[in-house]
């Protein structure tokens, strides 16, 4: 997790990826960097295989909305090279209307459910998965629940909005 | 209503196969999961699972709260060591917010750490045991999680989802009674363990049951995503304890047990060993704190740490602070952490992304449980129905943890 390794990783990827991996940033520590659904299992893969990179271990896949963006559903990777102790973290912006992204299941079995929990919750479609159906919620629920859209109790509730608190 | 869940109802007239459903509640799984199976006799052929049945929308619920009162519902999630995860919680946001703590906090949040840790181990361990049909040494062990949680009671008021500690410290110190019960503790437990371990570390029975049963290869573990004793029993070294050590882990000397073979003996014996070494930590830390200025129990960081109450009705200053941390006034970068703690069954990462608001524009889990289990159905294959079982058991999955 030092600077040292992130800065060669930095430069690793933007010799091999050039401008198809965007916005890198290290928020405490943490390499961060962008691409599109285009490229990410070309990303993972070189980052899963390539014996510099090593990120051998998957931790997590999740999905973030961001309802005012234009490409407003952000999937989340983590990955982990336990060897060298680096963590990365991998964004990739899906359009809302849109959210379809190559599965990362025939990369890592365990991502299967992880995908299939960002289904379940934000609605993003795993092209190839075996088995994308829900997870957590039940079938017929209709909606994808962590969508900022859908309010957690009683929309008219005004007491816990942001602009009383100054905002 | 459709359902697209695959049905298993045979209507072959020759076949001979059985669906059976095991579960969602069903006293041989310890909590609400449902596995469809079917059997051959009594081999599996195959199964599927299905969780979600105590899905509480923790992390919609969490977008909702201010930073304090999320610990409440880390306390839901492993609620056989809620103190790692209210820890793990603390530590996430005081990454965000760049607290560094006293070594006297890190040294009282070791001790809770880790005699969750046990409480955690001691569940799991003496359930396998259970299963395999080993009643004693479940009422053995078992009482010490009840000394477990008495000492938590001293320390918080609280036994089962504790909401143990603040952001920032705790809430109070730990009083005369709670060391002097740790230090009973400390005195008692490694005579019952180590009896825990004569009756079963060597027991043919046991061994026959366990032994060989559900072995893992280190790369399928690694490949479904498994950490914690699960991932170590198969021979791989990670504890985020070492590899990323938090709340000063780096200042002691302990031991990460692994296994070699994967399969629920190793997985007991790497379990009974942490539980070896939390003792060790928690001696250590008690060492450590003589050394330490008393009386310390929290960081100096008033724009974040709630002021104990009779300050917030005598004082000025401590009724600003208290009512801009209760209305969620507190003034947290704009940024995204994650951190990760070695939870029970494995590492537990809290990943949030906070715009500024009030509340946490978004906060995920990893829940090891959750990734965890995913690999049961499909490791259940050509299983005995017995074997799945205690498989289930040595695995250690939490309907709270598996669900959030």
């Amino acid at each position: 997790m030092t600077e040292e390794t992130n800065h060669n990783l930095i430069q690793l990827l933007s010799a091999e990826f050039g401008d198809r991996v965007s916005n890198v940033d290290e928020p405490y520590g943490l390499l961060t960097i962008e691409t599109t659904k285009d490229d990410i299992i070309a990303l993972l893969t070189f980052l899963k295989g390539d014996p510099r990179t090593n990120f051998h271990f998957l931790t997590d896949i999740t999905a973030v909305h961001y309802p005012e963006r234009a490409n407003g559903l952000a999937v989340i990777y983590h990955l982990h090279n336990m060897v060298e102790k680096v963590r990365i973290r991998i964004k990739v912006f899906l359009n809302t209307q849109a959210p379809n992204i190559p599965t990362a299941s025939n990369l890592w079995n365990g991502a299967n459910w992880m995908e299939r929990e960002t289904y379940d919750l934000f609605g993003v479609l795993f092209d190839g998965h075996p088995d994308l159906r829900r997870i957590l919620n039940m079938d017929e629920l209709g909606v994808h629940p962590m969508l900022k859209q859908y309010p957690l109790e009683d929309p008219n509730r005004v007491d816990k909005k942001d602009e009383y608190f100054g905002r | 209503m459709v359902h697209n869940q695959p049905v298993f109802t045979d209507n072959d007239p020759q076949s001979e196969l059985v669906t059976l459903n095991l579960g969602p509640t069903h006293p041989a799984t310890h909590g609400v999961f449902q596995n469809i199976l079917q059997l051959d006799g009594e081999r599996i052929v195959s199964g599927v699972s299905t969780i979600g049945y105590i899905h509480r929308a923790f992390e919609k619920i969490a977008e909702h709260r201010p930073f304090y009162q999320i610990t409440p519902l880390t306390d839901r999630l492993n609620y056989c060591s809620s103190p790692i995860n209210n820890m793990g919680w603390h530590m996430t946001v005081e990454k965000l917010l760049n607290i560094k703590m006293p070594k006297r906090v890190d040294y009282l949040r070791v001790i809770v750490m880790e005699l969750a840790r046990i409480s955690d181990h001691i569940i799991c361990n003496t359930i396998i045991a259970q299963d395999t049909g080993a009643t004693t040494t479940f009422l053995y062990l078992f009482q010490f999680r009840e000394h477990i949680y008495e000492i938590y009671e001293e320390i918080c008021g609280a036994r089962l989802t504790t909401n143990i500690g603040r952001i920032g410290g705790f809430e109070r110190d730990f009083n005369e009674i709670a060391f002097a019960k740790i230090n009973k503790f400390l005195k008692d437990f490694p005579v019952a363990l180590r009896e825990f371990e004569s009756l079963l570390n060597r027991n043919r029975i046991f061994i026959d049951r366990t032994a060989g049963v559900a072995a893992v290869t280190p790369e399928q573990a690694l490949d479904f995503s498994w950490t914690g004793p699960l991932l170590r029993a198969t021979g791989v070294d990670y504890d985020v304890r070492v590899s990323e050590p938090y709340s000063s882990y780096q200042d002691f000397d302990f031991e990460i047990p692994v296994g070699t073979s994967g399969d629920i003996y190793d997985r007991f014996l790497v379990r009974n060993e942490e539980m070896w070494q939390s003792v060790r930590l928690i001696e250590q830390a008690m060492e450590k704190l003589k050394n330490e200025p008393a009386g310390i129990f929290h960081a100096d960081v008033p724009d974040f740490y709630l002021p104990p109450k009779e300050e917030v009705y005598n004082n000025m200053e401590a009724l600003i602070y208290h009512f801009k941390i209760v209305m969620g006034e507190i003034d947290a970068p704009k940024a995204e952490v994650y951190h990760a703690v070695e939870g029970g069954n494995g590492e537990l990462g809290f990943y949030l992304i906070n715009d500024g608001g009030r509340t946490p524009y978004r906060l995920h889990f990893r829940r090891p449980s959750f990734i965890n289990y995913q690999m049961y159905a499909p490791m259940s294959k050509g299983m005995l129905l017995s074997d799945a079982i205690i498989n289930m058991s040595s695995m250690n999955i939490i309907a709270g943890e598996l669900d959030a």
